[in-house]
């Protein structure tokens, strides 16, 4: 009875048949291998959504700080002419406080009062006194920055609504900025000191500016040594090497080091820069060493692929006209490579702005007031600043980490526009 | 004088050398009677001039600013009293730590000492002797170069032929310096390791199951041995880097088929520059994000399943540095999906085979021998990245292949080793240095071989 299947009633069964029966499932798998691509895409990109999310939603508040206004009377009994620098600067804000609010008497209230106001608000006076000496034994309505956990709590970042022995705020500290928000005494303004101050323990006094300054120095060092040098590898590579094992040794070589992992590279400063050539700990000029040996391969292969974009018969036209063979690189290929390897060079500079481990490795890690006026001045950058921070406990520094590191995306958005404008404008296609 | 005013001067020296070997060959070829061509264009006389001038003073320049340093410490340590003389290395290095402050006028860590501030004082001297001297020297150099190319500057002189050696040169040297970088990396380590391989036995660091690199102060102190058994260090890494590879490769391949064989053009122009910009996020930020945002995520999602969920996890760190891994599979698998050529699809497509299925039966063989060379250079990057480690991963060696412990990598331990004070000659710091030789030489032989491939690979359609 085997021969009753189906292919004796029907006629011998066509190729056709079982290509259909299959088909359906076939389908089926062609969707769902589909819909996996997409999925897989729209993982990258809420991925990168939320990023940048949490990256904004953490740190816009950061670019606006709170400010108490207070009525201080600049008292020439506190302000000796001659020590106007030293003077008790403390004294006249605690006064200050203490005339608005006459309730607090005993110490640990008048403790907790003095502590709504950030110890930044001293300097702030010092500095208007020193400017203009003339304010003495006069009252002015100034506004001074607030303790960074009355920031925190104007903004919201800390809930009002929890149990006392859970706040940083207290109750009795609570009844007061009430008091002082109802007198309008207490306003969001522009965060300046955010963006003009070095770094400081206080979170309401500290400042991205140092570590700007500090990554804008670096990246000059390692621009001025990886751009010509990383052209004039590649030109040399390109143009002029024979094609012989050492040559292949070099080319092998900028592949590998492009591929080695940066904090190699810290060591590598550690241990010839610092230990070898007693160079200073925490300088840029170090940092753009480091930097520049970390960019230079990344330079070269651009500029390698720039080079191999212009066609032969450019060289092959220059060369018929008498040109010698550097006077045919140095006059008509490199100038039209040049978009292409400066385009690589930003790239590069974009990966060196962001890099941090190898900066940790030379000691850029350290804490620095100062913004750094040269290249051998100690100082840090960008990304360590954000190291930094986000290794600090306190609330409000959550706020400005995420807010030095819109300004760091910020800066890296601009110099991959400029290389994508550049490669739109410049770069020709043969 | 200062060293930016003595380049400067060095830079104007140089454009003047300029303009005075060009006027010099105009007015030679000029004067005589009989007008002589020169060899080469006015320009190379200039340049010759300017490039004798410019280069031996400012390499005279370099060196010695690099070794201007340790020489004078050498010769102010050794006018010291005998009393210093004889101090072991770490103090003799903080001597040297609070001479140079005192000369840089900084605050000094102890009292001050009249033998450190004659020694500062003595510093001071040496150091503006010193300067003196490479001044003279420096522009002395100048000079001479000026002079020695003016006097032979003749219309038959072959500038452009010396100027072109001396560019060929120049472009040598900067080719090398890759190689140089190499070099200093491999010795730099090497180095460093040894010393440490002396106090450490290799079989113990490679094989040792235990890491716990404190070193004492007192011999007594508890817990003084420490263990330097890289085992536990290097399976963290392995955990972490197993995690981030388990998101990145399958997440990235898709989204590279996806994009070169499904999308539509404008979907695709759109969205492959948005998956870039994960590439150019740095790692700070990642390891920020991984720090704020991923690791409580996880852990609150782990105390809802009723998981015990560490708050430095494995995971948290291990899917952060998938996420940054992506773009970097992604568009490396994208690159080989594209070289295999159209002939191949379309015979598979003409045999009636679907999409998928020719993805999956034609193009990915095609393309495999690329895709696991971008994987494995994919693996060497997840292995060196730190700072994602550093801010979200842990600081304690857990022998473990839990994904929800907190475990260690090499690189976290590099920096917790390096970062902060040291002392340059403990086992500990020590330490630090053949770790990251063991990095360089994983991350090394991974990517030869990765680039091997993908040469080998590259050709094959070419």
């Amino acid at each position: 009875m085997s021969k009753s299947d189906p292919v004796d009633n029907n006629g011998p069964r066509r190729a056709i048949d079982i290509v259909r029966e299959g088909l359906e499932k076939r389908y089926r798998a062609e969707r769902r291998f589909r819909r996996n691509g997409f999925l897989a895409i729209t993982i990258s990109l809420f991925s990168l959504f939320v990023l940048f999310a949490s990256m904004i939603i953490n740190g816009y508040s950061a670019f606006w700080q709170t400010y108490i206004r207070l009525d201080i009377f600049f008292d020439a009994e506190l302000l000796h002419q001659e020590a106007l620098a030293s003077a008790d600067y403390d004294g006249l804000v605690k006064n200050a406080l203490q005339t608005v609010f006459p309730d607090a008497q005993n110490r640990q209230e008048r403790r907790d009062l003095f502590k709504l106001v950030s110890s930044g608000a001293a300097f702030e006076l010092r500095k208007r006194v020193l400017d203009d000496p003339a304010i003495i034994d006069q009252r002015k309505s100034v506004w001074v920055l607030a303790d960074d956990d009355v920031d925190m709590l104007i903004k919201g970042h800390q809930g009002r609504n929890l149990p006392e022995s859970e706040r940083r705020i207290n109750n009795r500290q609570l009844q007061w900025l009430d008091f002082l928000k109802a007198e309008n005494r207490i306003e969001k303004r522009l965060n300046w000191t955010f963006l003009s101050h070095g770094d400081s323990r206080e979170p309401e006094m500290a400042g991205v500016w140092g570590a700007t300054m500090g990554s804008f120095l670096t990246l000059i060092i390692t621009l001025i040594l990886s751009f010509p040098i990383g052209v004039a590898a590649a030109v040399y590579l390109e143009e002029f090497a024979p094609k012989n094992r050492w040559t292949d040794l070099i080319e092998i070589n900028i592949n590998n080091l492009a591929a080695v992992p940066s904090i190699v590279f810290g060591l590598l400063g550690l241990a010839v820069f610092l230990n070898f050539f007693g160079l200073p700990r925490s300088a840029p000029i170090v940092g753009g060493f480091v930097l520049a040996l970390m960019t230079l391969p990344v330079i070269i292969i651009a500029s390698r692929s720039a080079l191999k974009s212009v066609p032969p018969s450019i060289r092959e036209a220059a060369l018929g006209v008498g040109a010698s063979k550097m006077q045919m690189v140095f006059h008509h290929v490199l100038p039209l490579a040049l978009p292409g390897m400066l385009t690589g060079t930003i790239i590069g500079m974009a990966r060196a702005l962001g890099e941090t481990a190898p900066l940790l490795m030379i000691g850029m890690v350290a804490f620095i007031v100062d913004i750094p006026k040269g290249f051998t001045d100690p100082a840090t950058v960008l990304p360590v600043q954000i190291y930094l921070w986000a290794d600090s406990p306190e609330r409000a520094f959550v706020e400005r980490t995420s807010a030095a590191v819109i300004i760091l995306l910020a800066f890296l958005i601009i110099m991959n526009a400029a290389a994508v404008i550049l490669r739109k404008r410049f770069e020709r296609r043969w | 004088m200062p060293t930016v005013l003595l380049i400067l001067i060095l830079l104007g020296m140089s454009s003047a050398a300029f303009y005075l070997g060009h006027r010099r060959a105009v007015e030679l070829s000029g004067r005589s009677s009989k007008k002589i061509a020169l060899h080469s264009r006015p320009v190379y006389y200039g340049a010759l001039t300017a490039l004798w001038c410019g280069i031996p003073a400012l390499l005279i320049f370099v060196f010695w600013l690099a070794f201007e340093g340790n020489i004078i410490t050498r010769m102010v340590l050794s006018d010291l009293p005998a009393r210093y003389r004889d101090l072991p290395d770490d103090r003799t290095n903080l001597l040297v730590n609070n001479i140079k402050n005192q000369v840089e006028g900084n605050i000094v860590s102890i009292k001050e000492d009249p033998d450190i501030l004659q020694a500062a004082q003595h510093y001071r001297n040496l150091r503006s002797v010193s300067r003196t001297a490479l001044g003279i020297t420096v522009l002395s150099l100048a000079i001479g170069g000026i002079l020695l190319v003016w006097r032979r500057i003749k219309p038959s002189f072959r500038a452009r032929n010396h100027v072109e050696t001396v560019v060929r040169c120049i472009l040598i040297v900067c080719s090398i310096i890759a190689i140089l970088t190499t070099i200093g990396i491999v010795l730099s380590v090497l180095y460093e390791s040894i010393r440490f391989f002396k106090e450490v036995p290799l079989s113990d660091f490679l094989f040792g199951l235990e890491w716990s690199p404190q070193t004492a102060i007192r011999k007594d102190q508890v817990g003084s041995s420490g263990a330097f058994g890289a085992i536990p260090v290097l399976l963290g890494t392995a955990l972490i880097s197993a995690i981030a590879m388990v998101v990145a490769v399958p997440v990235g391949l898709m989204s590279a088929i996806y994009l070169s064989e499904y999308a539509g053009s404008r979907f695709r122009a759109a969205v492959k520059p948005l998956i870039e910009i994960l590439a150019g996020i740095p790692t700070v930020v990642y390891g920020f994000f991984a720090a704020l945002t991923v690791a409580p995520f996880i852990r609150n999602a782990g105390g809802y399943l009723g998981l015990d969920v560490s708050s430095e996890s494995a995971l948290a760190a291990g899917l952060v540095m998938g996420i940054m891994i992506i773009p970097f599979v992604s568009s490396l698998s994208d690159d080989f999906i594209n070289a295999v050529p159209q002939s191949l699809r379309d015979g598979a497509y003409s045999l009636g085979a679907t999409r998928s299925e020719t993805i999956k039966q034609v193009i990915l063989p095609a393309a495999l021998p690329g895709i696991v060379g971008g994987v494995l250079l994919a693996v060497s990057r997840a292995i060196g990245e730190t700072m994602i480690v550093v801010m979200a991963a842990g600081l304690a060696a857990n022998m473990t292949v839990n994904p929800f412990k907190a475990v260690t990598t090499v690189t976290v331990q590099i920096v917790t080793l390096l970062v902060g004070d040291q002392e340059f000659d403990s086992p500990k710091t020590l330490a630090a240095f053949a770790l990251g030789l063991l990095l360089f030489l994983v991350t090394l032989v991974l990517n030869i071989i990765a680039l091997r491939v993908v040469q080998k690979y590259r050709e094959q359609y070419e």
